[in-house]
């Protein structure tokens, strides 16, 4: 019998195909209404940190250094109020064996594929959890196969993406890459069924529970170094994993009092299924395009429940601009001798305008670095952006438009705070889930404190949202 | 015309959905377009570009597709010099002598 592979019929199959491909029977936690037992999911299906500290260390993961940034913290004081202007410091996330946080994350993955029998592992993701994976497989001696969104219709890729193609292959992983489109989904689901690998999907339980040793090694290391745990941290925002992973850890390092506060690289108004857009960004993550999206209706994701949840935890949430971050970039390398990102940057400049309303005695860690590269650094970013008839100048950086120009601040105190309204998406996400709703007595009690839970907010807030909503019908 | 010879390691371009076959929420320039995919692998024949050969991916698939490239080469790089970053940098090391 030939399996019917039209684009329907494929998603038409994605629950089996899920099932087998994971493992996790995901109908265990649901409530059958709108809310589900995600601690319990969390605690079931991932695994606790000991034994993620273990599976990471036996491969070199984590422990990565904490370093004080004294210059890019002295050039932030130069425009911070008397008084202002917190210590910065960066966990230097590149140091792991892919160059990335993301190993933790494919760490974990990997581990459990190999543990549960499955032959190979394969990942969709044009980003540098790819490399993270194919790293992973090579250690743990399984076969790997990465999907990349990778080109526009006229094959011309984004240099950043190509690097991540070299650095798959590099580590003997399969990279099958595609044009532009939300059928990557579809054909990642079809190699899922043809081989019969893991879906090491950067959204299951075990895969945020790999970046929780994050967080509670920065609070560890912050505590030993300073004395105590550091009062912000940032966290660059894409599919919402960061900053779930880093605050559970700093959860589960008693950091409970730690300021989460993401950070995304502003790309309103283009289109990320775009094929005119595509080439049209220079950043391919650490972006709104997914930041809001995945923080306002998290389900989005390759799995059935994601497990990356970011408005639980997320305290604020800052938006930079595309020649903001370039800019920080160059300070990096300049003002620290390290060359890093660029999009593992976008923490960090937000970091340097918040260090600004903080006191000087306060401190922020930035949870990540990158590792730079041909391809992957602002030189190839920008001439790749000029080419594709990107304007790039001097000024005022609120005057960015994505697609259109890219803004270099003439000074770094026109780097500004960008205040994005959480209670914004906290409002669209509960409109997203209660337009799933498909009962008589739904939201439900429960499901009210789900709501409540899931956009760390109360039920006097969730009411509120609903009641908003009802009017508006 | 280059010609790939069996056991060659090539690359071959799939046409995976038409443009009348793709996901109804692509947006209306992306859904213009097929969706293309391309992959790596051992020639299992010998064959001339554009001609539709199978390979052996490294993962032991076979991938029937149109060879796209013999041997071929990462053509990402540093790019063109961007005489902004000097800008940026003689700026940043002269605020630090103030700082």
């Amino acid at each position: 019998m030939t399996l019917d592979m039209s684009y329907e019929a494929v998603m038409g199959r994605k629950n089996e195909i899920m099932k087998k491909a994971i493992g996790i029977d995901y109908s265990e936690f649901e409530s059958g209404s709108l809310s589900f037992d995600y601690e319990r999911m969390m605690h079931e299906a991932g695994y606790s940190l000991d034994e993620i500290r273990k599976i990471q260390g036996a491969t070199g993961v984590g422990n990565t250094p904490l370093l004080e940034l004294r210059n890019i913290t002295a050039l932030a004081r130069k425009y911070a109020p008397a008084g202002k202007g917190a210590r910065i410091f960066v966990k230097d996330e590149a140091s792991n064996p892919s160059g990335s946080f993301k190993a933790r994350r494919a760490a974990t993955a990997v581990y459990h594929a190999k543990r549960h029998g499955y032959k190979g592992v394969i990942a969709a993701t044009s980003g540098n959890y790819g490399a993270a994976v194919a790293s992973q497989a090579a250690m743990q001696g399984l076969k790997c196969i990465i999907v990349q969104e990778c080109y526009d219709s006229r094959m011309i890729g984004q240099p950043e993406i190509l690097e991540k193609q070299r650095a798959c292959e590099a580590y003997g992983a399969e990279v099958v890459q595609l044009t532009v489109g939300p059928e990557l989904f579809y054909t990642f689901l079809s190699l899922l069924e043809e081989t019969g690998y893991f879906n090491a999907s950067l959204y299951t339980p075990f895969g945020i529970a790999g970046v929780e040793t994050l967080g509670y090694e920065l609070a560890e290391q912050f505590r030993e170094r300073i004395g105590s745990a550091p009062d912000a941290v940032v966290v660059t925002h894409a599919g919402g994993g960061n900053v779930t992973g880093t605050a559970r850890g700093l959860i589960k390092a008693d950091a409970e009092d730690t300021l989460v506060v993401g950070a995304s690289v502003d790309l309103s108004g283009l289109h990320m299924a775009s094929d005119h857009d595509f080439n049209r960004k220079s950043f391919t993550t650490g972006h709104t395009g997914f930041g809001i999206p995945f923080a306002t209706w998290p389900d989005r994701a390759d799995v059935p429940r994601n497990a990356a949840r970011p408005l639980r935890y997320l305290d604020r949430y800052l938006l930079v601009k595309q020649g903001e971050v370039f800019y920080i970039t160059e300070a990096l390398a300049i003002l620290e001798g390290l060359e890093r990102g660029p999009a593992g940057n976008t923490s960090l400049t937000a970091a340097f305008v918040l260090a600004q309303e903080m006191d000087r005695d306060q401190t922020i860690v930035v949870q990540e670095t990158e590792y730079t590269g041909a391809g992957k650094h602002p030189m190839p970013q920008i001439s790749f952006a000029k080419k594709n008839g990107i304007e790039v100048l001097f000024g005022d950086p609120d005057t960015e438009v994505p697609g259109k120009n890219i803004v270099f601040p003439e000074n770094p105190g026109a780097i500004k705070l960008r205040e994005f309204d959480l209670d914004k998406a906290r409002r669209s996400y509960i409109r997203n889930a209660i337009d799933k709703c498909r009962s008589e007595g739904c939201p439900s009690d429960e499901d009210m404190a789900f709501l409540a839970a899931e956009t760390k907010s109360d039920r006097s807030f969730v009411q509120s949202v609903i009641e908003e909503l009802k009017a508006s019908k | 015309m280059e010609r790939a010879k069996k056991g060659d390691w090539v690359q071959v371009k799939q046409i995976v959905l038409p443009p009348e076959g793709r996901a109804p929420q692509a947006p209306e320039d992306t859904k213009a377009t097929p969706l293309l995919l391309w992959v790596k692998g051992f020639a299992k024949s010998d064959g001339a570009m554009g001609e539709e050969i199978s390979v052996e991916t490294l993962t032991g698939r076979e991938v029937k597709g149109e060879l796209s490239a013999i041997n071929p080469r990462y053509v990402h790089d540093f790019g063109d010099f961007v005489p902004e970053f000097l800008v940026i940098d003689v700026q940043l090391r002269s605020l630090m002598e103030e700082v």
